[in-house]
């Protein structure tokens, strides 16, 4: 009953192991996966409600009592099953570094500048149409341990659920024109160029607000199978 | 029309700002009948906790969710109910199991496994996941262990005692 995932979708998807992203080293199981055909656990998942969600938890300029330092963007898209069908309703969740590449948590030691008025985490759920939209401030690139002068692209973290635990995605939505993302292991971790290309958000002058925020658009696409799989 | 998915990239070291809710490693309340604490350690190729994973489970039968960070020793923990057996659509029943994703720092791509029960061996051995797994020491990484008034389940993620994972 095991079988081998087909190649085609191996060049869109990163191998567990990529030394050169050196933490995949020793945490990279050495096994084959072995393929799971999908049935109830994996064709059903958690529902989240605007319960879950505060006023201002899409809006990460608007968090504490005075405005975060950086340039304001906003950051929409829609969230589609493979079909291109909107996934409602689904729960999108974001955190990111400060304008100045630091993130807010006790672990990163980057010697940049705290804002107190950025925490840079945010959530919410997708409308009718699929839709998501965060107002922040754009990330800034930050330096990390895995090679020598190693540097993070700027990049906002983005969590998805879809409708099914088969659909769950983590991944990273970067932005265009970024002299960085040649030079990352994590995003090269993507063999196909292609597929590295659709994590990077497109600027958008329709999404753009005059005078306020530049605006960029990136879809995000769940693994299609089942999109609707109580509708069967 | 036919949309190639959004790729993987790993949750990265920090995702306790955005991910990491208080209470939200409880499946079911304190009070709830046959609620069981779960918990283990996640470990990497050289036998070191993973400080920086984060688990989430998923009961299908309840429809419950919980995620849990791991804390310095690796180690995370649920509270939650074994679900109850069950199939679908003509599939051959499933032993009660919990479903789990992994996440890490190093990870680039999110590991699915399973939690199944100890005290369920012959639904366990009649289970068709577990079935699929020809050596039995790899089929023994997806049962919990029993403990004094715990289950544990260690998530060995490389290496000697690897745990079976999923590919979907």
């Amino acid at each position: 009953m095991t079988t081998m995932a087909p190649a085609s979708l191996d060049a869109d998807r990163p191998p567990l192991l990529y030394p050169p992203y050196r933490s995949t080293l020793l945490r990279a199981p050495k096994r084959p996966l072995i393929v799971l055909p999908p049935r109830l656990s994996e064709l059903t998942g958690p529902v989240f409600g605007e319960g879950q969600i505060g006023p201002l938890d899409h809006d990460l300029t608007r968090q504490h009592a005075g405005e975060p330092l950086g340039e304001r963007i906003i950051v929409t898209g829609r969230v589609l099953d493979g079909e291109g069908r909107p996934v409602r309703n689904t729960l999108v969740e974001v955190w990111q570094t400060n304008a100045a590449g630091r993130y807010a948590h006790a672990r990163d030691q980057h010697p940049a500048p705290l804002d107190p008025n950025f925490t840079g985490a945010g959530r919410c759920l997708t409308d009718d149409e699929g839709r998501y939209r965060f107002v922040t401030i754009k990330p800034g690139a930050y330096p990390w341990k895995n090679h020598p002068n190693a540097w993070r692209p700027a990049h906002i973290h983005f969590s998805v659920f879809g409708t099914a635990f088969i659909q769950r995605l983590v991944t990273q939505m970067y932005f265009p024109g970024d002299p960085l993302l040649d030079h990352d292991p994590i995003l090269r971790s993507i063999p196909s160029p292609a597929a590295r290309t659709r994590l990077v958000a497109a600027f958008d002058l329709t999404v753009t607000q005059p005078e306020w925020a530049l605006g960029y658009c990136w879809d995000i696409v769940l693994r299609g199978r089942c999109a609707t799989p109580m509708e069967d | 029309m036919s949309l190639p998915a959004t790729p993987s990239q790993t949750i990265g070291p920090f995702f306790h700002m955005g991910l990491d809710v208080p209470g939200t490693e409880r499946l079911v309340s304190a009070d709830h009948p046959g609620a069981v604490r779960i918990e283990g350690r996640v470990l990497d190729g050289a036998g070191d906790p993973v400080n920086d994973a984060l688990i989430e489970a998923w009961d299908a039968q309840g429809a419950r969710f919980g995620r849990c960070a791991t804390d310095a020793d690796g180690r995370y923990r649920f509270l939650a109910v074994k679900p109850s057996g069950g199939s679908a659509g003509g599939a051959p029943a499933e032993a009660p199991h919990l479903n789990l994703s992994v996440f890490a720092r190093g990870l680039l791509d999110r590991l699915v496994t399973r939690i199944y029960f100890p005290d369920e061996e012959a639904s366990n051995a009649a289970d068709p996941v577990l079935s699929m797994i020809a050596d039995p020491g790899a089929r023994a990484t997806l049962v919990a262990r029993s403990e004094a008034g715990f289950l544990r389940f260690d998530i060995h993620l490389q290496g000697e005692g690897e745990t079976v994972f999923f590919d979907l």
